[in-house]
């Protein structure tokens, strides 16, 4: 006397209550702050660029998705993140055509034709960057600009108000360095400098991590391995840590980029070594290689390095200890 | 040589009871990974046991999973009385069983079980007298006794493990000769959700879970037996403490309030809470000295010892949403969860998901009317909203199986192996860890069915190992 009416499946039979596009969503409200803060320092540029880099991841999942008869995927919120990070990483002046085929690209290519969400190897972002800078590198690069707010600011003296370097473009011309570069500290921090749409601000960056590691969501693993190593290697090398701390895209790269779960790996001890190979590379390119900054190429180099290292760093399981002991 | 030297590492249970949030820190009584759940254990906490009503029938399943198979001893038409035997086991592994009840046995013959299998059963109508059997005579001199005869009026009197798995309880008293055993944990954490069953117990029966707990001892031969409670239940553990300084005779019997943290109850894992011991992976808990036992079991022990009763009952939380007044029953094993459904005020609303035992580890069944079991700690009625389930969404990778697994294992990458069907790296993944706990299921934002795809590895290595060694055999 079956009664069909009863639901039988395997246990669990309780589920957590953070699902999937939750997650995500939750990620679009920590990176709110440095798109805020991108758009009050470089203004309605930086906003027709958000929105272009959403348009474009959005609608390519959306398009490519009916196209390939799929089902749409678009509610689990993560092209959104993947659309704000494209545009954050880009500079603030780019034609909005550009983010929005960047984004286009890091969709449909980086992760929809690697099979989609979970199964695309490189962060999508920072792969549509990488795109962008590639086809055009005239374009991408010379959209930095200064904020309007800098003229006339008292640490800034001595710097060319109307150049759009970056401070780590400064560093590497030699422009600035040498004296101490501490008057840079606190306009890194609250990113009143020239860079990307959204890398700028180190303090909205923070508010936006402190806010998913209170989710946990994220860990300290990755960004801090990450940023002690830049700090620790650019420290030996005789430069100022904290600078290059600040500087550039690392705060943004290690809380927001390192982290994508898709592209990291998957336990503790992988994503420590993670962390530490993506500083190292980062400090050995702004040191010495032949671009002022240098995150977005580790944090890509090391996504291809995710599957051997998910091969090799195992946790040590229950009871494995005490059996060798 | 090194199982000797962990044995002998005994520390302090004393300062127990320190909850502590943080996962990377551990304090004594607690481990590495697992969860949090919402409890849901208020509303019968707090209710005392009450008797079962008298069943329209019984039925006693001739078929008990990790024990085997029983054969019957009874024929249709006989009358039995409460406490007689009526199935032998058939291999050395089973125990027997006994009537709940006194009546009629009115078929033989396969009935539909829990796990959604027909099985062979014996199927008894009640006369209202529960007329007990002469057989069921208290044990006298129990210290007279050796280790051997305790172990064997243990598995004489159809006593298993009664926190849901249902191991037969005299397998884990025997131990091999080199074994060093010092210490019996008895097992009252009840991690899973919804459970009050040994919460009640312990609160009100101390004084026979403590003896349950000296029986056992001596059946072992050791001299030290901590009683593991989860620090949700204080009541429970001043009950537990206050009838260990009564007792008069015995060994050393302590009470250490362990972390409230799924899956505490976990042989495993609650050895390591309480005595900061890590059993090795493939082994069992004799190898670091502890022999676990729940709660249920030690008060099953008592019953048998000191008033000649064997397994015929148990206590059972029938609770959940659809359930219009949960309570905890002391029910004749066997009633169908149905009837114990209505004792408690039937079903509230439309049931989606009737479950035995907790919502983490238990089985839901197929149909109402299935027959309870010696493991039926629970009978968890979910209504349809809660019983939805949804889509599994494909895995990000986010690691929240792996930060939370408590054998530390990598859920996700087992999914992946078992999906490919490349059971060697399963194996290699370390699968046959798994103690099925389903916390990475719990985790896992894309609500993939993790442990169900363990589960499943693990079944294919066990085949592919047999087959191997008997191809090795011929
Ligand atoms: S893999 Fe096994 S032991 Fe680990 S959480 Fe999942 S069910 Fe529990
Ligand atoms: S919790 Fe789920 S989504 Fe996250 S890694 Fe594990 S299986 Fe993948």
């Amino acid at each position: 006397m079956a009664d069909s009416k009863l639901i039988v499946t395997p246990a669990p039979h309780l589920r957590g209550n953070i699902d999937t596009p939750t997650l995500m969503r939750d990620v679009v409200i920590a990176l709110l702050p440095a798109c805020v803060a991108g758009v009050y320092f470089f203004g309605v540029p930086a906003l027709i660029s958000l929105v272009s880099g959403v348009v474009g991841c959005v609608g390519a999942e959306l398009v490519f998705e009916k196209l390939s008869k799929k089902p749409v995927t678009i509610g689990d919120w993560s092209a959104v993140v993947t659309g704000l990070l494209v545009a954050m990483v880009l500079p603030p002046h780019v034609p909005a055509w550009i983010v929005v085929l960047s984004g286009v690209f890091a969709i449909g290519i980086v992760k929809l034709l690697f099979g989609g969400l979970g199964y695309n190897v490189f962060n999508p972002a920072l792969a549509g960057r990488a795109f962008a800078t590639a086809a055009w590198s005239a374009l991408a690069t010379t959209g930095y600009v200064w904020p309007a707010s800098i003229e006339g600011a008292a640490w800034a003296r001595g710097i060319d108000a109307v150049t759009s370097a970056t401070p780590l473009t400064m560093l590497k011309m030699g422009e600035i360095g040498g004296t101490s570069m501490s008057r840079f500290y606190m306009p890194l921090f609250l990113g009143n400098v020239a860079g990307s749409l959204g890398e700028t601000s180190a303090l909205a960056l923070l508010i936006g991590a402190v806010y998913l590691l209170w989710r946990t969501h994220i860990s300290l693993r990755i960004p801090m391995s990450y940023i002690i190593t830049v700090a620790v290697v650019t420290a030996l090398y005789g430069q100022d840590p904290l600078f290059h701390v600040l500087s550039g895209g690392l705060i943004l790269g290690a809380f927001f980029m390192a982290t994508d779960y898709v592209t990291s790996p998957i336990n503790a001890k992988g994503q420590i070594i993670f962390g530490i190979g993506c500083g190292i590379l980062t400090s050995l390119i702004r040191l010495f290689g032949g671009y002022p900054e240098g995150v977005a190429y580790s944090i890509l180099i090391m996504n291809a390095a995710v599957p051997m290292i998910d091969r090799f760093a195992r946790p040590k399981r229950f009871g494995e200890v005490k059996a060798r002991a | 040589m090194l199982y000797c030297q962990a044995a002998r590492r005994v520390r302090p249970v004393s300062s127990l009871g320190v909850a502590y949030k943080g996962v990377r820190c551990m304090p004594r009584g607690s481990f590495r990974g697992g969860i949090h759940p919402p409890e849901n254990k208020s509303s019968t906490s707090g209710l005392p046991i009450v008797a079962a009503q008298q069943p329209s029938k019984v039925v006693v399943l001739l078929n008990m999973g990790t024990s085997g198979a029983l054969s019957s001893m009874v024929a249709r038409g006989d009358s039995v009385l409460r406490g007689q035997k009526i199935a032998d086991p058939v291999g050395r592994m089973g125990v027997p069983s006994y009537s709940p009840v006194s009546g009629k046995v009115t078929a033989i013959g396969a009935a539909r079980t829990g796990l959604g299998t027909l099985d062979q059963a014996i199927t008894i109508e009640p006369d209202g007298q529960d007329t007990l059997d002469e057989s069921c005579v208290p044990v006298e001199n129990v210290d007279k006794l050796s280790q051997a005869e305790i172990v064997s009026i243990i598995r004489e009197a159809g006593i298993v493990g009664m926190g849901g798995a249902q191991f037969p309880t005299h397998v884990k008293l025997t131990l091999p000769q080199d074994a060093r055993v010092d210490t019996l944990l008895i097992n009252g954490a009840e991690c899973e959700p919804y459970l009050t069953a040994d919460h009640r117990l312990m609160v009100e029966r101390p004084r026979d879970v403590v003896r349950g707990t000296q029986i056992l001892m001596k059946a072992i031969g050791v001299d030290r037996a901590v009683i593991g409670v989860e620090d949700n239940k204080p009541d429970a553990v001043e009950a537990l403490r206050r009838a260990i300084a009564e007792a008069t005779a015995g060994g050393a019997v302590e009470v250490a309030a362990v972390r409230t943290h799924y899956p505490q109850g976990s042989e495993k894992h609650l050895i390591k809470s309480v005595l900061g011991r890590e059993v090795p992976p493939g082994r069992l808990p004799f190898h670091v000295g502890v022999v676990v036992n729940n709660v249920g079991t030690a008060v099953a022990v008592a019953d048998r010892f000191d008033r000649g009763l064997p397994l015929i009952e148990r206590v059972v939380t029938v609770t959940g949403s659809g359930v219009a007044k949960p309570s905890n029953i002391m029910m004749k094993i066997g009633t169908p969860a149905i009837e114990l459904i209505e004792q408690c005020g039937g079903f509230a609303g439309d049931p989606g998901k009737i479950i035995f035992g907790g919502p983490m580890m238990g089985a839901a069944v197929p149909a109402a009317d299935v027959p309870t079991t010696k493991g039926t700690s629970g009978i968890l009625v979910l209504d349809r909203a809660e019983s939805r389930s949804v889509e599994p969404m494909p895995c990000i990778r986010c690691g929240r199986c792996v930060e939370s697994c408590p054998m530390r294992l990598e859920p996700a990458l087992l999914h992946q192996w078992c999906e490919a069907k490349l059971w060697n790296e399963a194996e290699a993944y370390h699968a046959l860890d798994c103690i099925e706990c389903g916390v990475c299921s719990y985790e896992c934002p894309s609500r993939r069915n993790l442990v169900q795809a363990i589960k499943y590895a693990k079944a294919e290595i066990g085949a592919r190992r047999r087959a191997a060694r008997e191809r090795g055999d011929k």
